[in-house]
């Protein structure tokens, strides 16, 4: 099964492109800014050893205003964004107006907890709304939610915690945001194997989504040893 | 026991098989292996639509089961879909996705749109857990354009430019790597995804015999079934047959088969009195 990140490496029988085994990866971030949020994300998918895709989008719409990052298993994340997805806009319509961010990521945390024993999901919810402006929800595999300024996820983040905590600053401008969420995912890129290809970002406000793509050979680079 | 007291049996399932497996299993005896099928699928989108491709060998084990099977499946008049993996299971799906957008399509008096097909592909694949064992690749032209998915059996998809599936797919994929670019010709798009499938065909022992294309445009469908032989078998060049009378008769004896009389039996007459 396709997956966004690390598993059981080596290629045995076991780990074919028809029966790889469930397991977490990827490199996913969101950071507050002054006047939104960023989320980022690699673009690797994989299939035990073999990459399946190595220009994935895991930043996947729910509303005009809330985006998720996904990682985990493929099919369940897919399925799952596009169950609340489904929910939010028709939430939207009864409410008239533009569903609230906390609104998405109950909906994430209900459906991620109620099936954590057949689910394997890493959610990042992120979004703009009126009454809070930027916010970021993480949803891990528990089923879990809380809301947080910046948040990382994936195989990738256990390598970049330390990069994070030094660096992230509330109010940030968002350039500043920019070149912070780039490098950390290009950090959690460079040593985490089953993290790679391109970085994808995402900037939210009040006026919607701004989409950057960060090419691999345009990655910044640090010391390579 | 006895009639008034009857033994009753031991309700529930029974696990004592399972402690045997495990120490045979440590004396080298292993389980038997769940079936892997091989093919190679591939699609490719060019400049005005998409190209489906699939080699003809279904397996069983390391049995050839048949050397012409057709796995490239329809699904409406503008969308095709090409299945690796369990060919019940590619066959059964993509015949009741195909019923269903044939009801859509009446339903909304629309030609029905790829993305439709590809979210009721992967909504069915994903309620049986990958049970469904069908990996398929999408393609089709719309009003939006054409499009490519790739649908794997736990029911996530992807959307492409192009991509391989089966166990011929990283052969196919190094074609498409290094020759695939955006906006090709028809011929062009017709002769890199005939390579890569001939790429499989060769390099992959899952994946034989002939070469089935699709060339799906806006508003007509070129379904080529046997578009290529990929390994043709030769012509032999002389006959090594020897010429009549290259043996030399070194000595002759005609022996006379014995008279035989017939002698007929008439059979006896049944007795029903």
């Amino acid at each position: 099964m396709p997956m966004l990140g690390i598993e059981n490496s080596i290629m045995d029988d076991s780990n074919d492109w028809r029966n790889a085994a469930h397991s977490t990866g990827t490199s996913i971030m969101a950071a507050e800014f002054d006047g939104g949020v960023i989320i980022g994300a690699d673009s690797r998918t994989t299939t035990g050893a073999y990459i399946a895709n190595r220009v994935t989008d895991k930043l996947t719409k729910v509303t005009d205003h809330i985006y998720c990052c996904r990682s985990g298993s493929a099919a369940d994340t897919q399925a799952i964004a596009d169950i609340v997805s489904y929910h939010l806009n028709f939430h939207g319509m009864e409410l008239g107006e533009e569903p609230l961010v906390e609104v998405g990521a109950a909906i994430f945390k209900e459906l991620c907890y109620n099936y954590r024993d057949s689910l394997t999901a890493g959610i990042l919810v992120a979004g703009w709304d009126k009454r809070k402006g930027g916010q970021i929800y993480s949803v891990p595999i528990g089923g879990m939610c809380v809301r947080q300024q910046v948040s990382i996820g994936g195989s990738g983040s256990s390598y970049v915690y330390g990069y994070v905590d030094a660096n992230f600053k509330p109010n940030m401008s968002k350039e500043e945001c920019i070149k912070f969420v780039t490098n950390t995912l290009a950090l959690a890129m460079s040593r985490d194997g089953s993290s790679g290809g391109v970085v994808r970002l995402g900037i939210l406000t009040e006026a919607g989504i701004e989409r950057k793509v960060i090419l691999g050979t345009d990655l910044p680079k640090f010391f390579e040893g | 026991m006895s009639v008034l007291c009857p033994e009753i049996p031991t309700p529930g399932f029974s696990f004592e098989n399972c402690k045997r497996n495990a120490v045979l299993e440590t004396k080298g005896f292993a389980l038997p292996k769940a079936v892997k099928t091989g093919t190679t699928i591939v699609g490719i989108t060019y400049k005005d639509g998409v190209i489906l491709g699939a080699d003809t060998r279904a397996t069983e084990d390391t049995t050839v089961a048949d050397k012409n099977s057709e796995k490239i499946h329809y699904l409406a008049p503008n969308m095709y879909c090409c299945g690796a993996g369990t060919a019940a299971d590619t066959e059964m799906t993509t015949q009741m996705i195909s019923s269903q957008l044939e009801l859509h399509k009446l339903y909304t008096n629309r030609v029905a749109r790829v993305c439709t097909a590809n979210q009721l592909l992967k909504q069915y694949l994903f309620r049986y857990q990958g049970y469904v064992g069908a990996a398929l690749i999408l393609g089709g032209v719309d009003v939006e354009g054409p499009h490519l998915y790739m649908i794997y059996p736990h029911g996530s998809s992807d959307k492409l430019p192009y991509g391989t599936m089966g166990s011929g797919s990283l052969a196919a994929i190094a074609v498409f790597e290094s020759r695939w670019r955006p906006d090709l010709e028809e011929q062009e798009g017709v002769q890199l995804v005939r390579d890569a499938i001939a790429a499989g065909i060769f390099n992959d022992l899952g994946s034989g015999s002939n070469i089935d294309l699709c060339v799906i445009r806006k508003g007509s469908v070129d379904y080529k079934r046997t578009f290529d032989e990929a390994n043709k078998k030769g012509v032999k060049q002389a006959s090594y047959r020897y010429p009549r009378g290259a043996t030399s008769v070194l000595s002759t004896r005609v022996v006379d088969i014995e008279e035989v009389a017939v002698q007929r039996i008439e059979p006896e007459r049944m007795e029903i009195a």
